[in-house]
């Protein structure tokens, strides 16, 4: 077991080199420092004096990948390869281009993302297994046809209706939560409201539709059958042996996504001015913040793959008929 | 003269494909029947319907000409670099002229007051006419009565078109074997509905812009209507052309990866691990600012508007294309992994086949149904992103219609007194119809393809 | 089934108990109530630098002109504006010099013009870290890890001290703006101004290698030239030549004190780790202190108690305007103890909470003017009866600003001297409808511009004497725009008929740039073709992002674009030098981005330029605008009026756009506003009691149902 996670630990690495060198590519191709540097001294006077200036503060007027006028192993430490691509390697994020610590940035904006999208998770979750339960239950009726109709509409509804109308309705028109905002501390809850109920009605057209097809998947199974022609009921049926042994596929599936939690809701959480990571990278796309789009693009690599080792973990906890090789 | 955009050309090659591959489904029995358990799902059957007609106006706005305009010095006409589509002309009626900004629907007047000069000193605050459209009612003085009567039209006009396209359909067949067809017509009566309403609404819109803005008027003063309607080519291209796009490397490095295995196989995991953990919306984001540099260091290439945009909306797809082929990918590796233990193709194998007819014979005709059912499902997918991405700013340029655009711009309207409304709705509304069908579509090919789907619950 | 019932109705109960009539959205997490004065505001755009060095756009300056304080400022109420003293004791007492920087008169040769500069006495600075003394030793100068362990934010810092305001700081700063490590935007205007600016930056970019520590005091210790403290309280600036306008330079925050301390303080590199610099927790003198710098989410003005106090309105300010004295006994300001402006990047919220009550103005910048938020439908002024009714005040102001649309001059289609191209500009100038333009873009709030100079400062343009000639005339005593048919055949006079170049017979098509991020940028484009279509000419807009369309203009490569102005200072030097040949943006990186050059024009500009404004000047300006209202290197644009909405509760709110320091004026009613925010926001409860219902329905039909199935299977 120790050794499969050591394996796939090293499996990162080759991973994160090919991102790494693919986010180097795309942004210095991109843009060049005097580019950058001019979008951040801002567009009255100035001079090219400055930008010399702002570029050597922030280490970008050294070559790309190999320094001819430094020797020895400077002449590959003093690039802008090595500052600001492998040094993501050592967590070692940096200044953003506006000159703040990226690493304190994240520490502070990733639990403002983590309030929003864990609720959201976990009541989503609960209530699209409530309401594929109830299909399933009702399977092969109008219910259960008119559900997944409904279930398909809900999904073809763009995200943004959900957050411009439920915004318009709850907050403009019934006044019952502020419109946007955030505190920390408890206060937080009444800012919470909204964005979870959204992301909430925003997921339960799939959700739903996914946990009732694993459940349909396992009614067809023989044990269930055998179940059946015991004479048990349908409801404990579908309670104590459909909906447990669907728990595999539920779980695994929601343990890939844990990490990625962290990351937040891009739209969401500038809609609602929740200070978090996902407004955090919306900024600094919209900013042109390449440090910060850098060091987003490494985290979010991080835990996608710690995300996809979790799952093979908890496939083993879950079945200890899984072994990891 | 005809213009082709680089769009043009590729969706007309997704046509091509659509076409060709509708032939070979009718000569496979095999595939015909799976297919015509699609259309005798109703909502199924609804679906194609409604999404051939949304293919067909997005075909004829992409088929392009150049205006002219005359030389009078030369006498003769010169070909300006503007463009108008098919769809451009026979809409022209209803987007040819424009107010000054916004209107409501129906409305016969501009949707904010303005000083007007009564007499030589007073001036008056009104709402003034609309200059072209909403005071120019063709039956009835009355609105309700006009569009009552207009819509009564367009219900004659309707039947009319579809008696003429029975009788074409029909002609060998009409008066010789009536009771025949009249079974075959109440067998198939939802269907033929179906085709009636959505010919009306269709036909009933087009009379009724033509007297009024049905769904009002945006900022400078265009045809919300003929907005959205143009938009739709921008939403079928992204979602088609994308998968057009992917679909060459999932398939080929799937069936490699899956198929030879080993070093391929590591390799191939490697670059689909690799892309598809970077975040898309990133890559998206530097994907199109390296195309506006390349833009703006290469001016010449782009003579006018069209061009341009275009150019974007086609990097747009292949760069959507780029981040979402790792999924179908990872797929079609399993599948093909699968399909090289089973026993028939080891047999060719022994048997001294060669990979790639081994490829073509077994393994492609067998990893197609994940193929159709990826494509179909991606398809709503894409079509829903692009609004979020031209919220976001990386979408398509700010001169394409789209959707995205549209809700881009609402943004503003809804923080107007009395807000404006009318836009965010109209894009929203053809949106959800769009991506309601695709669902829809993509439900009744799943449960036709999937051989784990459960056919009897349905 | 009896348990069910006893459950549910118990659940009813709770629920309809949770009802009342408190507003349950108020975006704060403080009780209104408890925090009587303050004043609630938003920002759209985190702040980038709160460094006075260094800060150049309105949206900091918001911020950091509460706490900064430079030597002048605007008196709030004047118009046309006017400087009075701020921390300066005085006007500036101004000596002219000649070669030998001797005294002599203006009759003569002037070399150099010194001004010489007497600070009020007893001011102090905030309480600051910096500050704190220990044994005579500044106690976190030398920060260890042990001092810094619970330490986030400033606040963290237990003892704090205070300090006399000093010419030493004022002088300080000045050197600051020369250090390049502060990247000031205007180190290179100061060297063409003050003298030995430019010696003292050669010799501080020398020492690059100089540890944070030795800098500061080599840059004690090291003099500029031109500059002289005279004693603790004096202190004397030397400029080159005259520059009458220099003093409006002393009003920006670029010359306000910088005390050493605080740079020996925030230079420490593990408060840097922290965020915690100069560029995000000031230091000042001014009224308000930043106690909160959360730019994510919100930054909080606390009122500075050291402050030295201010009376308003003053005997003098109520003679110029008795209306605004609302409460009439005088009092020192600020008038409000705290101010919490929170981030909101998005229209809809913003406009919405404003709506609520629970911004108290809207605060409109003249920067984001195309973002600004829609008042009404009405084309005018007026405010809509319903927001009338909530007792919303409108302030309007014209903007000192000019947004235009600039022809590249270097272009060889739209550019350059020949009389081809000067008749195609002018036509497009004609066709262009900027009077459209206003109603639908800027719902009004603007007015048509005839050259760069807009009302409000010297040399503008009203229209009834003096006006563009070349586009208007005038028709029974009121100015009328000279019709399509003139645009047409200026640009038959050009050599293009219906749009087609006569001599290649091809059609005319012209490029503009755009940077396309605002919502409105595809019905602008959409509208600008429009105007080009008037006259038969096909417009492409190529929409960039900003950093592109920078290059371009760079470049020069661009050629039609549009563009904008905000005065430093109200003078018209401000915005003729737009136009002067040796601020061109291609050759010089100047703001003359449509690189245009003209002899006669230069020669009036530099004479026009250190000049008082006297009817001469007036003379020379309109000579200028007659040029280059000939030559048309811009369509002459508009010139935004400022909008800010504000509620009732919100007293002494002038609109002053030069004075950005106006926060200390502001004044709350709070019983208003407690009132009105809860007669605004009664939390609406209906629709949740409907769908309870139907979820209590729904319910008890899926249990009935259940239960039925259930027991049929039984039986079965």
């Amino acid at each position: 077991m120790i050794k499969y996670i050591l394996k796939r630990l090293v499996y990162i690495i080759p991973i994160l080199i090919g991102v790494n060198l693919l986010t180097f590519a795309l942004f210095f191709v991109v843009n060049s420092p005097d580019e950058i540097a001019r979008l951040h001294l801002g567009n009255k006077r100035v001079t090219q004096e400055q930008i010399y200036a702002w570029n050597e503060e922030r280490g970008y007027n050294n070559p790309l990948f190999y320094n001819n006028s430094e020797k020895g192993l400077d002449a590959i430490q003093k690039t802008i390869f090595y500052e600001k691509s492998l040094k993501l390697f050592l967590f070692d994020f940096g200044v953003s281009d506006s000159g703040r610590d990226i690493k304190y940035d994240i520490q502070q904006r990733m639990w403002p993302s983590l309030a929003i999208a864990l609720p959201s998770l976990i009541v989503g979750v609960l209530i699209n297994i409530t309401f594929a339960l109830f299909f399933v239950f009702f399977r092969s009726t109008y219910v259960d046809y008119f559900g997944v109709i409904i279930c398909v509409a809900l999904m073809s509804i763009s995200s943004l209706f959900y957050i411009i109308g439920g915004q318009y309705l709850i907050s403009k028109l019934l006044h019952l939560v502020p419109i946007s905002g955030y505190a920390h501390g408890y206060d937080a809850v009444k800012f919470l409201i909204l964005p979870v109920i959204i992301s909430v009605i925003y997921g339960i057209g799939s959700g739903t539709r996914w946990y009732r097809s694993l459940f349909l998947e396992e009614i067809e199974k023989d044990y269930v059958k055998t179940a059946k022609s015991k004479g048990l009921s349908e409801s404990s049926v579908l309670f104590n042996h459909v909906f447990k042994n669907a728990l595999i596929p539920i779980l695994t599936g929601i343990v890939v996504i844990l990490p990625l939690l962290f990351l937040g809701s891009l739209i969401v959480e500038s809609f609602f001015g929740i200070p978090g990571l996902g407004s955090y990278t919306i900024d600094a796309i919209q900013s042109q913040d390449f440090a910060i789009v850098r060091a987003m693009v490494f985290l979010g690599t991080i835990l996608y793959i710690v995300g996809l080792i979790l799952t093979d973990i908890s496939y083993t906890l879950v079945d200890p008929r899984v072994r990891l090789k | 003269m005809f213009v082709f955009l680089l769009t043009d050309l590729f969706f007309y090659i997704i046509i091509l494909t659509l076409l060709s591959y509708i032939l070979y489904v009718r000569k496979t029995p095999d595939l015909l029947e799976t297919w015509s358990y699609v259309f005798k799902n109703k909502t199924g059957a609804l679906s194609v319907l409604v999404l051939s007609f949304f293919m067909i106006i997005a075909l004829s706005d992409s088929i392009h000409f150049k205006n002219k305009v005359y030389d009078e010095n030369n006498k003769k006409y010169t070909y300006t670099s503007e463009i108008s589509s098919l769809l451009d002309i026979i809409l022209l009626p209803i987007h040819e002229n424009s107010e000054k900004s916004y209107s409501s629907p129906f409305s016969s007047k501009l949707y904010s007051k303005e000083t007007v000069k009564i007499d030589k000193d007073i001036d008056k605050r009104v709402y003034p006419k609309l200059k072209y459209k909403g005071n120019h009612n063709l039956y009835s003085e009355k609105n309700i009565q006009n569009i009552f009567i207009t819509i009564i039209i367009s219900f004659v006009k309707t039947l009319f078109i579809c008696f003429i396209m029975y009788l074409i359909i029909f002609y060998k067949t009409l008066f010789k074997n009536f009771k025949k067809i009249t079974t075959y017509f109440l067998r198939n009566k939802f269907i033929y509905l179906s085709f009636f309403i959505i010919l009306l609404i269709f036909i009933s819109l087009y009379d009724l812009s033509i007297q009024y803005y049905v769904l009002g008027t945006d900022k400078v003063g265009e045809d919300v209507l003929y907005k959205s309607i143009k938009s739709i080519r921008t939403g079928i291209l992204i979602g088609t052309l994308t998968t057009i796009v992917m679909l060459p490397f999932a398939i080929f490095l799937g069936i490699f990866a899956g198929y030879i295995g080993g070093f391929v196989d590591d390799i191939i995991q490697y670059i689909y691990t690799t892309l598809n953990s970077i975040p898309s919306v990133l890559l998206i984001a530097s994907a199109i600012l390296m195309l506006q540099v390349y833009m703006a260091n290469n001016p010449i290439d782009f003579e006018n508007v069209y061009e341009r945009a275009d150019l974007r909306l086609f990097f747009l797809c292949m760069i959507l294309g780029l981040t979402s082929w790792t999924g179908l990918c990872r797929l079609l590796r399993g599948e093909s992994m699968k399909l090289r233990e089973i026993e028939y193709v080891q047999a060719s194998q022994t048997f001294g086949l060669s990979k790639v007819s081994i490829i073509i014979r077994h393994i492609i005709p067998n990893i197609m149904h994940i193929v159709i059912i990826t494509v179909v499902l991606d398809f709503s997918a894409l079509v829903l992103a692009e609004a979020v991405l031209s919220y976001v700013n990386i979408g398509v340029d700010p001169t394409t219609y789209s959707w995205g655009n549209m809700i881009n711009a609402a943004r503003l309207e809804m923080s107007r007194e009395p807000i404006v409304w009318w836009s965010l709705f109209a894009a929203f509304l053809f949106m959800f119809i769009l991506v309601l069908f695709a669902n829809l579509f993509s439900d009744a090919v799943r449960d036709a393809f999937d051989p784990r789907a459960n056919k009897n619950y349905e | 089934m009896f348990n069910y019932h006893k459950y549910i109705i118990i659940a009813c109960i709770i629920f309809l108990k949770g009802c009342s009539d408190k507003p349950l959205n108020n975006p704060y997490s403080d009780n209104l109530n408890n925090l009587k004065n303050v004043y609630y505001s938003s920002f759209q755009e985190r702040p980038k630098h709160l460094d006075p060095a260094r800060s150049y756009s309105s949206n900091e300056y918001a911020f950091i002109a509460q706490i900064y304080e430079p030597l002048y400022q605007y008196h709030y109420l004047k118009k046309p504006y006017e400087l009075i003293p701020l921390t300066a004791a005085e006007m500036p007492e101004i000596i002219y010099l000649d070669d030998k920087f001797n005294e002599t008169t203006l009759n003569k040769k002037i070399y150099y013009t010194k001004y010489i500069i007497k600070i009020k006495q007893g001011v102090l600075y905030q309480d600051h870290p910096a500050f704190y003394k220990k044994d005579n030793e500044y106690f976190y100068h030398n920060l260890n890890d042990d001092q810094l362990k619970n330490i986030d934010t400033l606040k963290d810092f237990k003892y704090e001290s205070t300090r006399e305001l000093t010419s030493d700081d004022y002088i300080y700063q000045i050197k600051r703006l020369a250090d390049y490590k502060n990247h000031s935007p205007i180190s290179g205007v100061m060297s063409e101004y003050i003298f030995g600016f430019d010696d003292f930056k050669n010799k501080i970019n020398k020492k690059s290698e100089l540890n944070y520590k030795k800098r500061i005091k080599f840059i004690q210790s090291t003099n500029i030239q031109g500059i002289e403290k005279i004693n603790k309280y004096k202190f004397s600036i030397i400029i080159k030549n005259q520059y009458p306008q220099f003093i409006y330079w002393l009003a920006m925050p670029f010359f306000s004190p910088m005390p050493w301390e605080a740079d020996s303080f925030y230079m420490q590199e593990n408060l840097i780790k922290k965020n915690i610099t100069l560029n995000w927790f000031p230091v000042g003198t001014g009224p308000f202190r930043l106690i909160e710098n959360n730019p994510n989410l919100r930054m909080v003005l606390d009122y500075n108690k050291n402050f030295r106090g201010e009376v308003y309105p003053s005997l003098n300010d109520k003679i110029i305007d008795k209306k605004l004295i609302s409460s009439n006994s005088v009092k020192a300001v600020p008038f409000i103890d705290k101010a919490i402006f929170s981030l909101e990047k998005e229209q809809i919220p913003r406009w919405n909470k404003f709506l609520q009550g629970y911004y108290d103005s809207s605060g409109i910048a003249s920067d984001n003017y195309d973002q600004a938020v829609s008042l009404s439908n009405s084309g005018d002024i007026k405010l809509t009866e319903e927001l009338k009714a909530k007792g919303i005040h409108l302030n309007t102001a014209t903007a000192a600003s000019t947004y235009y649309i600039g022809f590249n001059m270097l272009d060889p289609v739209v550019g350059g001297k020949e009389s081809k191209a000067r008749y195609l500009r002018q036509a497009i100038t004609l066709a262009i409808d900027y009077d459209e333009y206003i109603s639908i873009f800027a719902n009004g709030r603007g007015i048509v511009a005839q050259s760069p100079i807009p009302p409000g400062i010297f040399g503008y343009q009203d229209g009834k004497k003096s006006y563009n000639k070349t586009i208007y005339k005038k028709v029974d005593n009121s100015l009328v725009k000279k019709n399509i048919v003139k645009a047409k055949d200026l640009l038959k006079k050009a050599g293009y008929v219906n749009g087609l170049d006569q001599k290649t017979g091809k059609p005319l098509v012209l490029y503009f740039e755009a940077t396309g991020s605002g919502a409105d940028t595809y019905a602008f484009l959409n509208w600008l073709r429009k105007q080009f279509k008037k006259i038969d000419i096909q417009l492409v807009t190529r929409v960039t992002d900003y950093n592109r369309f920078q290059e371009k203009m760079i470049n020069g490569t661009g050629q039609i674009f549009q563009w904008g102005w905000n005065a430093d200072y109200p003078d018209p030097e401000n915005f003729l030098f737009l136009l002067y040949s040796k601020n061109g943006k291609v050759k010089y990186g100047g703001e003359n981005a449509s690189n245009y050059s003209n002899y006669e024009f230069d020669k009036l500009f530099l004479r026009m330029k250190n000049m008082k404004n006297t009817k001469k000047r007036k003379e020379l300006i309109e000579n200028m605008l007659t040029i280059i209202q000939n030559d048309s290197p811009w369509v002459w644009g508009f010139h935004p009026k400022s909008f800010s909405l504000s509620h009732s509760w919100l007293e002494n709110v002038e609109s002053n756009l030069m004075a950005n320091n106006t926060l200390k004026y502001k004044k709350i009613n709070n019983n208003i506003r407690h009132d009105k925010i809860s007669k605004w926001n009664k939390p609406d409860f209906t629709l949740l009691h409907i769908l309870f219902i139907i979820f209590l329905i729904f319910i008890f039909s899926v249990l009935l149902t259940i239960r039925k199935k259930e027991k049929e299977k039984a039986y079965d």
